[in-house]
């Protein structure tokens, strides 16, 4: 399954997976009690001084940025003329800072690090009447879906395409969505048969 | 909840996040970009009911708290939580969930235009409820100012509340035992 992760041997990409989960839960919200500027700016400055500490290109750092440029700008101007420019720094900083930050985990944590380190959490979970085993199925099961979903739509796509219908949304996600439950109708079977015990 | 619950759940899970592959269509009139994700939450609550549908949106909110770049353009990991459009995000699995108890609700079938409202409610409504106050927060905006600056993106997502609807009677037509109880 595709995920963001980059290998590597630094000591970010050693600490376990759930310090790291903690660590940024815990940066990130003590963030917002943040007021100053300069603050912010340090904070900025010392996230993107952590990727060459563990030996992340700085161009991954931008890749960080890049999908959330355009809401960055928008909110940059916004408050530029609204508020100010310190406020529309501010602002952009620590939504950058913070994007850095949560980038730091994805990149030098394996998803399925990520993955075991919640199922060792689940076990809280039957306390209160969940099964930690179920959870864990409609994990994998979410994460393998994923490309087959897209394969479905590219195939209904393809079929649509010869009546003309292929732009129509509504006539690609109908026969999408019918074949994928008829298909999860078929897994559930499928992994009844095996045994699955509940 | 038996096998069949957990593999809907994953299902929607994954039509939400498959969504997100769509290329995002910028409405000329408005010149801001809407994507077809959030139509997965309007199907998860209308297709798999209330307590699949939200427990699907809960799971797409995990998995891209982990990491995976399932938000429209490849976006993900927990930051984006963080972020201005946090609060839509987390809103998702409460929206999914209210569209799918308001329709299980409703004694019969639900008729197409009732849906639509049920829907907008849902997806529409319980989405701003949430998700505004929090870019106000995020983006140390006044409320005001919040709500100005989102409803640009309201006539796009009644498009998608009306697709929506119609998605779901095309569906319920062809696969008439779905059955949104678990």
């Amino acid at each position: 399954m595709f995920d963001l992760y980059r290998p590597g041997t630094s000591f970010l990409h050693r600490l376990p997976a759930g310090v790291k989960v903690l660590l940024l839960a815990v940066l990130g919200t003590l963030i917002f009690l943040v007021d100053d500027l300069a603050v912010i700016l340090g904070f900025l400055a010392a996230v993107l001084a952590l990727y060459p500490m563990a030996r992340l290109p700085m161009a991954s750092a931008w890749n960080q940025i890049r999908p959330a440029l355009w809401i960055l700008i928008a909110i940059l101007l916004a408050q530029g003329f609204i508020n100010g420019w310190e406020t529309g720094f501010f602002v952009t900083a620590r939504f950058a800072g913070l994007l850095l930050l949560a980038g730091l985990l994805t990149l030098t944590t394996r998803v399925s690090d990520m993955v075991d380190g919640m199922e060792r959490g689940f076990w809280i979970l039957k306390y209160v009447g969940i099964n930690p085993a179920k959870v864990s199925l409609a994990l994998s099961l979410a994460l393998r879906f994923i490309p087959v979903l897209a394969t479905i739509t590219a195939e209904v796509r393809e079929a649509q395409k010869v009546r003309g219908l292929n732009r129509s949304i509504i006539a690609v996600a109908i026969p999408v969505v019918i074949r994928t439950l008829r298909m999860s109708d078929e897994i559930a079977e499928a992994i009844e048969t095996r045994g699955y015990s509940h | 909840m038996n096998t069949k619950d957990i593999v809907y759940i994953a299902l929607f899970a994954a039509l939400t996040a498959a969504l997100g592959l769509f290329p995002p269509l910028t409405l000329p009139a408005v010149g801001v970009p809407i994507t077809a994700q959030s139509m997965g939450v309007m199907l998860a609550g209308a297709l798999a009911g209330s307590k699949r549908g939200g427990l699907a949106l809960l799971l797409f909110v995990v998995l891209v708290a982990i990491g995976m770049p399932l938000l429209a353009g490849g976006r993900g990991g927990f930051g984006m939580f963080l972020g201005p459009s946090g609060g839509f995000i987390l809103s998702w699995p409460i929206a999914a969930f209210l569209i799918g108890w308001l329709i299980e609700r409703h004694k019969g079938e639900t008729p197409l235009v009732l849906s639509m409202v049920y829907i907008a409610i849902g997806g529409v409504g319980v989405v701003y409820l949430i998700g505004v106050p929090w870019l106000a927060f995020a983006a140390e905006l006044t409320l005001t100012q919040a709500i100005t600056g989102s409803a640009g993106f309201i006539p796009g997502d009644l498009v998608k509340v009306v697709l929506a609807a119609l998605i779901t009677r095309g569906v319920r037509k062809a696969y008439p035992d779905l059955g949104t109880r678990s």
